[in-house]
Parts: C-alpha cells; structure tokens; sequence
C-alpha cells in the first residue's frame, strides 16, 4: 500500500467515527460509542504510524493526493487535496495518538455523562478537521480544518450548555477565532493576487526567489500571523483560551493544549519560507510571542483554579514557540509543540484526574494532600511539571532551550523574558502541584472519604504520556548532548527553514545553566513557600496587593476589552437602530411620504366645490394652453 | 421552448386549480410546486453549460409596438431559476402546520407569485421583464396584507409605495431605451448593442439601480424590509427573502451590467461603498435587536451587501460567488425564518430574551438550527463559505480595505447568529420552554432537506460553479469588450 | 330656397368665423359669470352651437360633407347630455330646492 492509497483513510476513519455516534447516540450502548470512537482514532494511529515509517523509507518526501476539484472561478482553482510530508507527517501521530489516548482516558472520564454518545461524535469530528487542517496542501483546506476545529471547539467548550456562562465562552472562542480567520483568509486573498495559487507547491518556490523584507510578503505574513495569533491564543486575543477550560477535561488537554492551539505554529512552520523573508514580521511575532509568554505566566501565579493554571500555562508555552517563530527557531517551536503536547496533554489529564476525584470540585484551596490517595496521578503529573519547568533531562528542557538558545542569538532582551518566563513557569507550575497534592486535605470530611484513583482507563494514558513527556526531548537531541538533531534534519524534507545556531559550546552550556539554575530557585522557592509555609491562597474577596490582584484579574484584560470593544460596538448599535435607521433614513423615506401628504392637503383646498371657480380655472386653463401652443406666433 | 413555457405557465395553471381546491389547496399546491421543481431539474439536466442562451421561446406579442414573448434560460437564469423551484415547495411545505384562513387564496398567490419571478428570470424582453416583475409583487402585497401580523396595513403600505416608486424609475429607464433603439422593440440584445454616451449611461444606471437596491434591499434603500419582514406571516417573508430579493440581485446582472457598462464604470465605487457600508451597518445593528426575525431580517441585509459589492466588483469570482450566494443565500434564510417560525408559533413570542433552553427539550431542531447557523455564518464545508469567500475574493480585487471591511461580515455574523442561537437553544429552560415538542413530520423533512443542501453544496459546489461559469464569463467578457469599444 | 342658398354661398367665410367667435364668446361669458345651472346649460349650448355652426361653413367652403356628418353626431351628442344634464339639475333642484351653482359646494373633500 502506497502512501497516496492510505492517506485518506486517516480523515475519512474519525468522520466514520463522528456519523456513526452522531446518528446512533442514543441507540448505542455507552461502551459500543467508546469503543468506536477509540477505535476509529486508534486505527488513523495505526495508519499513520505506517505512513511515517513509509515516508522515512521513502526518497520523495512530499506526496500530494488530489481528491477532488473543489472551487473553481475564473483562475482560482482549488483542489480538495492533501500533501503528505515530514511536518504534517508528524502532526498526524500527535493528533492520532494523544487523540486516541484521550479518547480512551474519556471513556472513563465522560461515563456517567448524559450526552457520552454527543461528546464522542464531537471529538471525532475534531479529529477529522484537525487532520484536515494540517493535511491540506492548499491554504483553503487547510482553512477548512482551521474553522472546523474552531467549529469543534465551540461545540465542546459549550457541551454542558444549559449553563449559560459556558456556553458564553463558547461563543467568545469562536468569535476571537473568527477574528483570527478574518486575517487568515485576507491573507489568503493577497497571495493568490500575488503567486497566484493558493497551493503550497506552487508558492513556496516562487516565494524562495524574492528578495527578503518584499512589502507584500510583510504584509502577507502579518495577516497569517493574525489568524494565527486567534487561534494560537496570543497577545491581544488570548482571552478565549483560560475561559474555553468549561469544556469537559478530556477536551481541554486535546483541543486546547495538545493540537487545536498548536495550528497556528504549525501554520507558521509550514509557511517558514514566507516568513523568513518578512523581517519585520518575525521582529513583530518574536515580541508578541514573548510578552504573551510573560504576561500568561504573570496571571497563572495567582489563579486557584487548577485547570485556570495550565491554561494560563498553556498560553505562556504558546508565547514561548512564538518567540522561537520570531528568532527563526521553527525546528525549535516545532519540537516545543511536540513535547508540550506530551506534558500539558498529561497535565490536564492529570488534573481531570483530580477533579474526578474530587467531584468536579477545581479550586485548589479545597484540595491538598491527595499525594497518598492519588499515587499514579501524583507521580505522573510530577513528571509532566519537571517536564514543563524546563529540568533535564525530561523534554521540556531540550525544547525550551533550543528556543532560548535561538533568542539569545537574536536579542538577549527577549532571551532575558524567556528565562523569566521560565522561572515563573516553575514556580507556578510546583506552586500547582504543592496546593493540590502536599500538606492536609482542606475540603470537607464527607468529600475526603470518597477520594479515590481513578480507573485504569484514565490511568494509563497518563503513564503513557508521561513516559513521553520524559524521553520526548530525544527526537531531537542537540550536538551539545551527541545528539544529531533528528528532527530538524527530518523537517528539512518539508522545507521548514532551518537557522543553524552560531553560539559556542560553552555559551550553550552557560544559557542552559541560568535557566535551569532560575527554574530550579522557583522550585525551591515554591516549596518553602507552600510546603513549608503552608501557604494557601487567600479566598477570593481578601485584600491583595496591587501585583497580585494584577495577575488574579489576568489584568483587567476582559473588562478592558468589553469597555474598549463589545460596549462601544453595542452602543453604535442601538444608536445606529434607533436614530440612523429609524429616524434619520426611515425619517426621510416617511418624510417624503409625509411631505406628499402635507401637500396633497394643501392643494385639496383648491377643489373648493365651487363651480363657478372650477369653470373659471377651466377655461383659464384651455386658454393658458393655447397660448403655450401657439406661442411660436405672438 | 415547450419546456420553458410549461415551466413558466405551469404554476400559474396550478394557481387557478388551487384557488378553487378548497380544502384540499394544500395538496394541490404542493404537488404543482413539486412537478415544477422536477419540470426545472429535468431542464438543468438538459441544460448544456455553455454561455448560449437556451430553450428560447419567442412568440409575436404585441408587434406594433415591437413586444415579444420572448424568454430564454442561460447558467445565469437557470441557478436563480432551480432556486426559485427549489424553494416554492419548501415554503409550501412549511407551512403545513399551519391552518390560514382561506387557505386556497394562499396557496394560490404562492403559485401565481412563482410565474411572476420565472417570467423576471427567464426574460428576455423588457417589456415581458418588466410585467414579471410587478406580477411578481402583487401577490406577495396579498399575502402580506391578509395573513399580515401586527400593523400590516401601514408596512404594508410602505413595502408597496418603495416599491413601486423603484419599478417606475426602472420602467422610465427601458422606456427610454426603447426609444433610443433604432428596431423600437424591447429586445436584451438590441438593448445591449446600443450605444449610449457616458451621460445617458450614468442616468439609466441610476433609474436601474434604485430599483434594483430598493428590491435586494442595499443600505440606505433598505427601511421597508426589516418590518416588512417582522410583519409578513412567514411564508412571505420567506418568499421575499429567500426569492425575491434576488430579483434585484439578477436585475443588476442581466440588464445593469451590460446595458451601461460605463455608467456601472463610473459609479460602482459608490454602488460597492454603499453595500459595503450596510454590511456593517446592518451588521451592527443585530447585535442588539431582541426581535429574532427582525435580527435575521438586519442579517439579510448584510449578506445581500455583500452579495452586491461583489458583483459590482466586475470580476469572476465576485460574479460567481454572488451565484453561489444567491442559492445559499435562499436556502440559508428560509431555513432560519422556519425555525424561527416553529419557535414562535409554538411559544408565542419572538423576544429572544424571554427563550433559552430549547436545545434541552428538542434535541433535533437544535442540531438543524445549528447548522443553518453555521451556514449562515459561512463556516467553510457549508454552502455560505463557497458564496462568500468567492465575493470577498472578488471584493478584494478593488481593494484591500474594501476586503477587510466587507471582511467584517464573517467576525460580526458569528457574534449576533450565535448570540442568537445562544439566547434561544442554550441555556437553562424556562417555564415559556419547559413544554416545547421536538420537530416532526413535515417540519423535520423540510428541515433535514435545508440542512442536507447546506452541507452537500458546500462540499461539492462545482456543479453549481459549471454551471454558471460560462455564462458569466461571457456577460463579464460582453461588459469588458463595450466597454473599451466606448474609450 | 335655391335663393337662400346661393345667397348664403355669398356670404363669405370670414362673417362665419366672426359670428360663430362671438356666439362662443357669449356662451363662455354666459357659463362664467351666470349663477343659474339653467342659464349656464344654455350657455353651454351655446358653444357647441357655434361650433356647429363652424363646422357647417368649412364643410360647404371645403366641399367636403363629412363636417356636416359630424354636426350631426354634435347635435345628438347635445340631446342625449341635455337628458342627462336637465335630469340632474332636477334632481339637485328636488333635493336643495335651489340651482344656484354657489350654492351647489358641497362635492369637495
């Protein structure tokens, strides 16, 4: 079986997945829905494994498989078509295999939920548009998946809709993400004015033999940026992604950790030819991606909620493969995708773990001491916060440093924000696990008595991914270790941009120390202040300092949008309803009907019944017209 | 041309069966509306997709003054023309829970109102266009009129005074070229091969325009239709949304584009700055509207906007998409008004404030409402994605900004259609919900049909995209070769 | 008789059109300024006379017969609208117990 033969059985399985619990979800059993569901991902896992392993046998990287002509108008054609190649070769067994792993974790997760069989379809369709997204060989397919897992993520972040703030966030994701695809497909529009096809074959190449710092080129990548700043959760529109975590768990580490916000790096990385011919746009995503990186993990210090944490968490990693898009470190970004896909998938996994036992209950205040409870969870979520606070040698640390190193070479400013990043990370991160898993239990006795391990089914995939998440940072083991980069040399095949590093071996060695030395005091740092001290966050109402009440309102970002943008917007819409449309224009069409009436009135006064006025006017008028006829004579 | 005047002349037959069926009107009407609908695939099966003008019918009318029965179906009118048979059933059906008064007078003015619009969209006389396009009205002022909610007569009234006054400016224009034209008869192709200077050609484009913009509706033409709309019961407004809007649409097409390329030249910039500026305008105003049909009605008129810039836009994609869009356009807002319409009729109001929780107790109407949401909001794999990226490609060829601003549609169109659809479906139920029945019967065919046409078309639109490829490639190339012939 | 016409085929065409201005003059004077429907219907009479009386002395000065045809059509014309004109000034008159036109005022809006 050729690659071309097996590619589109990976999509096509998770549809199958999503029509038959779809239309059977009150039908099937609950175990028949999970089985499918599971196992339709597990088989794409399956094919996909054997794809990679064909394509690294194979001599020609890139396979594009057309299905079918889609649109075409004028000189626009676009295909229905997939391009198989290294990079999206690669995100097809992340999204299989976290997604198959957390559709198995669900199957417990999910059980006694009422809409199991929905829940189940929704994934599976998500599933679906996500390999679209990054199996299309045009940027309308891939814009396809890109507003179906948008699509996805609505329906998932609102699943318990009859709360109506949930199903608000839902809405606020989707609109923010719109606001992203707007730039998207602007962007789209430009470059097929400019290369004149949307397919990534055709434009990479024209692209590779113009002159860095082209204005369309800047401004081509600026509007991708911005599709990508939607839906990768950066500066200015993050605020959907901490409110998305009222999805179910399960969702929160697939959708909103592991794949759907990685697409706008895996956007960018495809793209790496465009963009790093556009300077200036780099500068902007570096920045961008760097003050993300900051202000997220500013505001993850002072949260309570443990999944508010790794959202906050998660949009601070994401700041941080942005800053490595920006130093031309996509290899790097690329791997950091990886590897967090490893560790925040298992982190959320772990903390759905939690909650499960804990009865959906996810402020951290209330937990503590579940660390002899809740033994296989406690110690894989360790790993996945070693993993995330960038220690050696878990793969969070060989990511990190990859994309610091790549800064340090083009700023030293933005590396100094990676390794205060950094260090916050750790300290927010252990400050997490030391709430939830150390000191005295703080919620109610009647609650503590039914903690419990959760199921295997949840269990394992959190072994699973934490094994991953420790051995992970060898794909691509920098020289430094006797490593040889398998990764950047296998991307190369999908023509991602490399930047070799130009820093010695030891200024390698010295960044790597500062920032293991600043994640290792935040450690510590962290334990004496919430082992030792038993320190617990003061309730929600208490006085804080101006900092932290800062950071615990996640900088008044929310309210500054509704007063700056959904306020504003509303009052010009009333005000264009109510006085433009219903008195200004609707006032001059009824004015002119007004008028015509007003002068009907007036000249109805004329026909006074009189009839010797109206035999005067007639014969007034009969002459009046005859000297008009005649006039030519007088 | 015995297909295209059965196809004509049936609904017609049909109306005067159905005004005397009596009780069974209903029947009658749907199994009219239905062999009409067979009669127009039969002849888009034929229909070779070429830019020739095809199954021509052309019958001596009243030759002294050089009229004719001429009609004609080409890619252009065979899309509008499928969407008109398509979507006559639909209305028919959707009504089926309802119990009108005189309900044979109803159906019967649906049918006659069908071969008002066949005549406008298969004309090919001006004459014989102009005549569809006021038979086409009558009906409609009826059914508004007599089966009218709240304060119909005076929206009523305003409907038909707008349009009126926008027909007689139309009607001045073919006059005028009626007398400019050396054969004095009414002809499309005549008319097209005049040559008028650019003065006349930007006085004709306005007489042309105003009535066209009073029907679609454009911004600042538009004040009659959000009333109407909320006044009209709902198989008017579905009629006047889903079908005859796009009389004004098709107008600009076969008889603005090629009869005054240059006055189109000199004055589509305005004519793209105003659509443009009712997208966001009306736009905007949904987002605050609590009335849910006059929230859709302000979303029509955004979409047709757009529909509008991207014609003016004078190029392929516009043109094509704006065909595209017509179709999905129709499908999309006769699905909404009939959800709306299962709503309203079975909870008595149409504040969305005072709803919630629907999606609880009808599992199905929520998951088809949904869908026609996303089609509306042109979610990319349903039909509104096709429609529009087409028109905002071709709106971006006159510009960046004009894209990004028409661009708005899809950020705004999310935000007050899942506002909406949050209002309504989402939520907790409330004591108005509590008791609300799921679809059946003839509500969940009409509305597993609407939703399977919004996904298959947007799946697999090329055959709607050959279809009318060719066609407008000839109008545009027609457009293009008169206007250098003028320079 | 034979005397009398060619007599009349004397008088030339000029005395005709004068006489016939001055009776049309009257009958417009007379349907002005008269207050009585009575008076103002003879006046009317009057001018359609003139007319008539216009169209016969074309038709003899022409040689064409078809103005006389059309005196014809005139005068039936001219009965069949004082039937229908005197039966209305009746009417008004049984109802008003006046035909003073001024005081007819009340058809207005």
């Amino acid at each position: 079986m050729t690659i071309e033969q097996l590619i589109w059985l990976v999509p096509l399985l998770p549809f199958l997945g999503f029509v038959i619990n779809g239309l059977g979800r009150k039908s099937l059993s609950k175990g028949l829905v999970g089985i499918i569901g599971s196992g339709v991902i597990l088989a794409s896992f399956i094919i996909s494994v054997v794809i990679f392993f064909s394509l690294q046998g194979d001599t020609q990287k890139a396979h594009e498989v057309f299905l079918f002509d889609w649109i075409s108008a004028g000189a626009l054609h676009i295909p229905l078509s997939f391009l198989v190649d290294p990079l999206s070769s690669i995100m097809l067994l992340i999204i299989t295999g976290i997604g198959f792993l957390i559709h198995l974790y669900s199957t417990s997760y999910m059980h006694d939920d009422e809409g199991f069989g929905k829940f189940f379809s929704y994934l599976n369709l998500f599933v679906f548009f996500m390999l679209l997204l990054v199996l299309g060989s045009n940027y309308i397919v891939m814009f396809i998946g890109w507003e179906g897992v948008g699509l996805c993520s609505y329906l998932l972040i609102g699943f318990w809709y009859t709360n109506s703030a949930y199903a608000s966030a839902a809405k606020k994701a989707f609109v923010m993400n719109r606001i992203g695809d707007l730039g998207f497909l602007l962007g789209v529009f430009l470059i097929f004015n400019f290369f004149g096809s949307v397919e990534f074959s055709k434009i990479f190449p024209q692209a590779a033999n113009m002159l860095p710092g082209d204005n369309k080129l800047v401004l081509i990548t600026i509007l991708l940026f911005i599709g990508a700043c939607g839906k990768s959760a950066q500066l200015p529109l993050f605020t959907w992604l901490p409110d998305a975590m009222a999805g179910p768990t399960p969702v929160s580490a697939l959708i909103h950790a592991a794949t759907m916000v990685t697409a706008g790096i895996y956007m960018i990385a495809r793209s790496s030819v465009l963009f790093d011919l556009a300077p200036l746009t780099q500068h902007i995503i570096a920045i961008v991606g760097a003050a993300t990186a900051l202000v997220a993990a500013i505001i993850a210090l002072t949260q309570t909620d443990i999944k508010k944490v790794l959202a906050y968490s998660t949009v601070s990693q994401l700041g941080y493969m942005f800053l490595g898009l920006g130093v031309g470190a996509y290899t790097g970004s690329f791997f950091h995708v990886l590897t967090h896909a490893f560790f925040k998938a298992l982190l959320f996994l772990g903390a759905g773990s939690v909650i499960h036992a804990m009865h959906h209950e996810q402020d951290m205040r209330h937990m503590g001491g579940l660390r002899s409870k809740l033994k296989t969870t406690f110690a894989t979520m360790m790993i996945g916060t070693i993993a995330i606070a960038g220690l050696p040698p878990f793969s969070g640390f060989f990511s990190k440093d990859e994309i610091l190193a790549h800064a340090f070479q083009s700023s030293p400013i933005l590396w100094g924000i990676g390794v205060l990043t950094a260090f916050l990370t750790s300290f927010y991160m252990f400050r997490m696990m030391f709430l939830t898993f150390s000191g005295k239990y703080r919620g109610t006795h009647h609650a503590e008595s039914h903690i419990h391990e959760s199921p295997a089914a949840m269990t394992l995939p959190l072994v699973i991914l934490a094994v991953l998440a420790a051995i992970g940072g060898a794909i691509n083991l920098p020289h430094v270790f006797g490593g040889n980069e398998w990764l950047a040399h296998w991307l190369t095949g999908a023509g991602v941009a490399q930047h070799e590093l130009d820093l010695s071996h030891s200024t390698e060695w010295a960044l790597m120390g500062t920032s293991v030395v600043a994640a290792v005091i935040a450690l510590l740092y962290a334990y004496t202040k919430y082992v030792k001290g038993a320190h617990v966050p003061v309730a929600d109402e208490a006085p804080r300092s101006a900092l932290a009440k800062l950071s615990y309102n996640k900088f008044y970002l929310d309210e500054i949008y509704d007063f700056i943008i959904t306020k504003p917007l509303n009052i010009l819409s009333k005000f264009f309803y109510r006085i433009i449309d219903n008195k200004v224009i609707d006032g001059i069409v009824n004015g002119l009907g007004w008028s015509t009436n007003e002068a009907s009135k007036g000249l109805r006064l004329l026909q006074s019944g009189n009839v010797g006025f109206y035999l005067f006017m007639m014969v007034f008028g009969i002459i009046a017209l005859l000297i008009y006829t005649f006039s030519y004579i007088l | 041309m015995e297909q295209l005047l059965l196809l004509i002349f049936l609904p017609l037959a049909g109306a005067i069966i159905t005004a005397f069926a009596g009780k069974s009107a209903k029947i009658v009407s749907t199994v009219f509306s239905v062999v009409s609908l067979g009669l127009a695939l039969f002849i888009a099966c034929n229909f070779i997709p070429n830019a020739s003008t095809q199954f021509e019918a052309n019958l001596p009318w009243i030759a002294d003054l050089g009229i004719n029965f001429h009609a004609g179906i080409d890619g252009i009118s065979m899309l509008v023309v499928l969407l008109t048979n398509l979507l006559i059933p639909i209305i028919i059906l959707s009504s089926y829970k309802h119990d009108y008064k005189n309900q044979a007078a109803f159906y019967a003015l649906i049918l006659f109102m069908q071969t008002g619009l066949l005549l406008v969209f298969t004309a090919l006389d001006a004459f014989l266009f102009y005549i569809g396009w006021e038979a086409a009205l009558i009906p409609i002022y009826f059914i508004c009129a007599f089966w009218g909610g709240k304060d119909r007569v005076r929206i009523n009234m305003k409907f038909f005074v707008y349009t009126i006054a926008g027909s007689l400016f139309m009607l001045m224009g073919i006059i005028y070229l009626y007398l400019q034209n050396p054969a004095h008869n009414f002809e499309i192709s005549a008319f097209y091969a005049l040559n008028l200077d650019a003065a006349q050609q930007g006085w004709i484009f306005w007489a042309f325009f105003i009535a066209f913009a009073i029907k679609m509706p454009v911004f600042p033409f538009h004040t009659w239709q959000p009333d109407t709309y909320t006044a009209a019961p709902t198989q008017g407004t579905m009629l006047l949304s889903g079908i005859m809007l796009k009389m004004g649409i098709y107008g600009v097409i076969r008889w603005l584009l090629p009869i005054v390329p240059a006055g189109v030249q000199d004055w589509s910039c305005v004519a793209i700055g105003l659509s443009i500026i009712g997208i966001v305008y009306a736009s905007l105003i949904a987002f605050t509207q609590k009335d849910a049909k006059r929230l859709v009605a302000y979303s029509s008129i955004g979409h047709v906007g757009l529909i509008s810039a991207g014609i003016f836009a004078l190029n392929q994609q516009g043109m094509q998409g704006a065909m595209v869009q017509m179709l999905s356009h129709g499908i999309n807002v006769v699905g909404l008004f009939f959800v709306l319409d299962i709503i309203i009729s079975r909870v008595k109001t149409n504040k969305i404030e005072e709803l919630g929780g629907i999606a609880k107790a009808a599992p199905q109407l929520a998951i088809t409402f949904l869908i026609i949401v996303l089609g509306t909001v042109a979610l990319p794999g349903t039909n509104g994605f096709i429609g529009e990226f087409l028109l905002l490609m071709g709106v971006y060829n006159v510009g960046i900004w004009a894209a990004a601003i028409a661009g708005l549609t899809i950020i705004f169109g999310a935000v007050y259609m899942l506002r909406m659809y949050q209002n309504v479906m989402l939520g907790k139920t409330n004591e108005l919900t509590i008791t609300f029945s799921d679809i059946q019967g003839s509500e969940k065919f009409v509305l597993y049909l609407i939703c399977a046409l919004i996904i298959v078309l947007g799946v697999y639109p090329k055959p709607l995209l050959h279809l009318t490829e060719a066609s407008v490639q000839h109008l545009l190339e027609q457009v293009n070769q008169k206007l250098t012939s003028v320079k | 008789m034979e005397n009398l016409f060619t007599q009349a085929a004397g008088v030339p065409l000029n005395h005709y059109i004068y006489l016939s201005a001055i009776i049309f003059t009257i009958g417009v004077i007379g349907v002005l300024t008269r207050r009585n429907a009575i008076v103002i219907f003879m006046s009317v009479e009057l001018m359609l006379n003139a007319v008539n009386l216009l169209l016969t002395a074309f038709s003899v000065h022409s040689n064409d017969p078809s103005g006389q045809v059309f005196v014809f059509f005139i005068m039936a014309l001219a009965a069949a609208e004082v039937a229908v004109g005197l039966a209305i000034i009746v009417m008004v008159y049984r109802n008003t117990k006046s035909i003073d036109i001024n005081v007819l005022n009340r058809l207005k809006w």
